[in-house]
């Protein structure tokens, strides 16, 4: 067997996903290669190569994989894909923008966020809002896989001595081009990798009630996420959002504010270790997986929250 | 322009799925099903480039069985021109849905595919991505904003950092995401209207593609659920049991 993870990055750091990735491949077994394909990224390629247990880093530095363009990688990594028995990324807005289109090139099926390996060919993933796991077995020759992070440890980003290879190829499709990116504030802190997520749904009423919950967050060193519908009220940014089609998360800490709980936002973060609701409506679904529920209005239990942290 | 949009019958998002006891699958009889979501975002869209003048004519397609046509006369109530159900009882995975689709986009002459981005019942968020790329054709996944201005198109993307906007050329396959728009409610003259709307049907087997499932679902099964926990009755009670008890903070 033989792996080839496709690294995220963005041009200077490997993102935390791909090294759950790596884990994924590593449970799989066989060697694991390393795709980087970027430009200017000679940092990510020599960081790649430290990670453990990785064999060899494959780097593809060239304009044409500056923005990670979907035509453009996916092309490169079907190129490369006849080495390997299987190819994976994590499943993240660019494993899930990438992957099918390499796969579908490839004329194989993708196993998309899988969140368990139970042997080369068989894997878990998770349908329906998680709930339900479907076990699948793959006949094909190339399995293309996107990895739930979730559900697999970070590898060592520290520890391995990989080597590295220049390899060409990667011309431009011609297809598409990158115009610009909003991106979130990178002072606070990462929603995907947050051991504490203070979270908002509607009940917050407006994006300047988000302050309060910002608050809290600072005390505990705490990411904020919120729901779909605090989301679609556009009181705050897309990438705060959690649930089935947001970011998946499973912090230490979860604490839900003003949530009712829906299905879609349960399979978001019913992997938190530990999760707090605190709601008005006795009756919302979320007190149903809340390890600690408080029955109460949140304009007055958040600032009691904040004073007693 | 031809827009193709391109539709699933799901469960409905409110019903919560009851997995079958002997593993095979997920329960789906009698249950109440809808046209996935995001798929009623991608005809939203749709919809409005027709109304802006962008498009001429929104044709909606879907893979499946008998009640297929039910989810297609919803597209058809909310606006689509016409539809096409491309039948079979068999249950397909994305790619063998793209193939199937690419051959619908050909034949019709399409500029432009869209679809939901994810389907809430597989959830494999594939078929976008992999129509495109067997049409050859740009891809701008998870849209928030469409922008067609001629031979191109300005897309904003929603990714896990932010927001992305790429500029692709058409024609183009691209997915819904939920702040793309707000799907209309159909009204009654609607329903009534649809039901005169022309609806072809192919047979999946006449169109002669390789639409064989590469997976083996083994089992299906319900993940462990928590324990229900327990109410406190004030911040300082909950203050003390995430400390002491829980010891998260």
């Amino acid at each position: 067997m033989s792996n080839l993870v496709i690294v995220e990055h963005d041009n200077n750091e490997v993102s935390a996903a791909t090294l759950h990735a790596v884990t994924a491949a590593q449970q799989i077994g066989g060697d694991i290669d390393l795709l980087v394909a970027g430009e200017n990224c000679a940092a990510v390629a020599e960081a790649a190569a430290g990670i453990a247990g990785v064999s060899k880093v494959k780097v593809a530095d060239n304009p044409n994989f500056g923005h990670h363009l979907a035509e453009n990688v996916a092309s490169l990594i079907v190129d490369q894909a006849s080495d390997y028995t299987h190819v994976l990324a994590s499943a993240t807005t660019f494993g899930k923008n990438v992957m099918p289109r390499a796969a579908a090139l490839l004329d194989v099926a993708q196993i998309s966020d899988i969140v368990e390996v139970k042997s080369d060919d068989t894997f878990v993933r998770p349908i329906y809002a998680g709930n339900a796991l479907a076990t699948v077995q793959s006949a094909d020759a190339i399995k293309v896989i996107t990895v739930r992070t979730i559900k697999f440890e970070a590898a060592a980003a520290e520890g391995g001595s990989a080597s590295v290879e220049q390899i060409g190829g990667g011309a431009d499709a011609g297809l598409s081009s990158w115009v610009s990116q909003a991106l979130s504030n990178n002072d606070q802190v990462d929603l995907t990798s947050a051991k504490i997520v203070v979270s908002g749904g509607r009940g917050m009423q407006s994006g300047d009630n988000f302050s309060m919950l910002h608050s809290v967050a600072d005390k505990l060193g705490a990411a904020v996420g919120a729901s779909r519908a605090a989301v679609d009220s556009g009181f705050v940014p897309n990438e705060l959002q959690v649930g089935q089609t947001g970011k998946v998360i499973a912090p230490d800490l979860y604490i839900a504010v003003g949530i009712s709980g829906a299905i879609q936002h349960l399979a978001g973060m019913k992997e938190s270790k530990v999760i707090v609701a605190i709601n008005n409506d006795s009756e919302a679904p979320i007190f149903q997986v809340a390890d600690y529920g408080l029955v109460a209005d949140l304009f007055e239990a958040v600032p009691e929250l904040d004073a007693a942290l | 322009m031809k827009i193709l949009v391109c539709v699933k019958r799901v469960l409905d998002p409110q019903v919560k799925a009851r997995v079958k006891a002997d593993g095979s699958g997920v329960d789906l009889a009698n249950a109440k099903m809808t046209m996935n979501p995001f798929c009623e975002n991608a005809l939203e869209e749709a919809l409005r480039m027709r109304e802006a003048g962008t498009a001429e004519e929104i044709i909606v397609v879907s893979v499946g069985g008998g009640k297929t046509e039910e989810t297609l006369r919803h597209g058809l109530a909310m606006g689509a021109d016409r539809a096409i159900q491309v039948v079979t009882e068999d249950s397909l995975e994305p790619l063998a849905i793209a193939k199937v689709l690419k051959h619908v986009a050909e034949q019709e002459g399409v500029g432009l595919a869209i679809c939901g981005k994810q389907a809430i019942d597989d959830e494999s968020n594939q078929t976008t991505q992999m129509l495109s790329a067997l049409l050859g054709w740009s891809q701008a996944t998870f849209a928030s904003e469409i922008k067609i201005e001629g031979e191109q198109a300005t897309v904003t993307r929603e990714v896990d950092a932010g927001l992305e906007t790429i500029q692709v050329k058409m024609p183009a396959v691209m997915s819904a995401d939920l702040r793309l728009n707000e799907p209309r409610y159909v009204k009654l003259p609607d329903v009534m209207k649809a039901k005169r709307k022309p609806m072809d049907k192919i047979e999946l087997d006449s169109l002669g593609l390789d639409t064989a499932n590469r997976l083996t679902t083994l089992n299906v099964e319900e993940p462990e659920g928590r324990a229900a926990g327990v109410i406190v009755n004030s911040v300082s009670e909950m203050v003390e049991k995430l400390r002491n008890e829980a010891k998260v903070i």
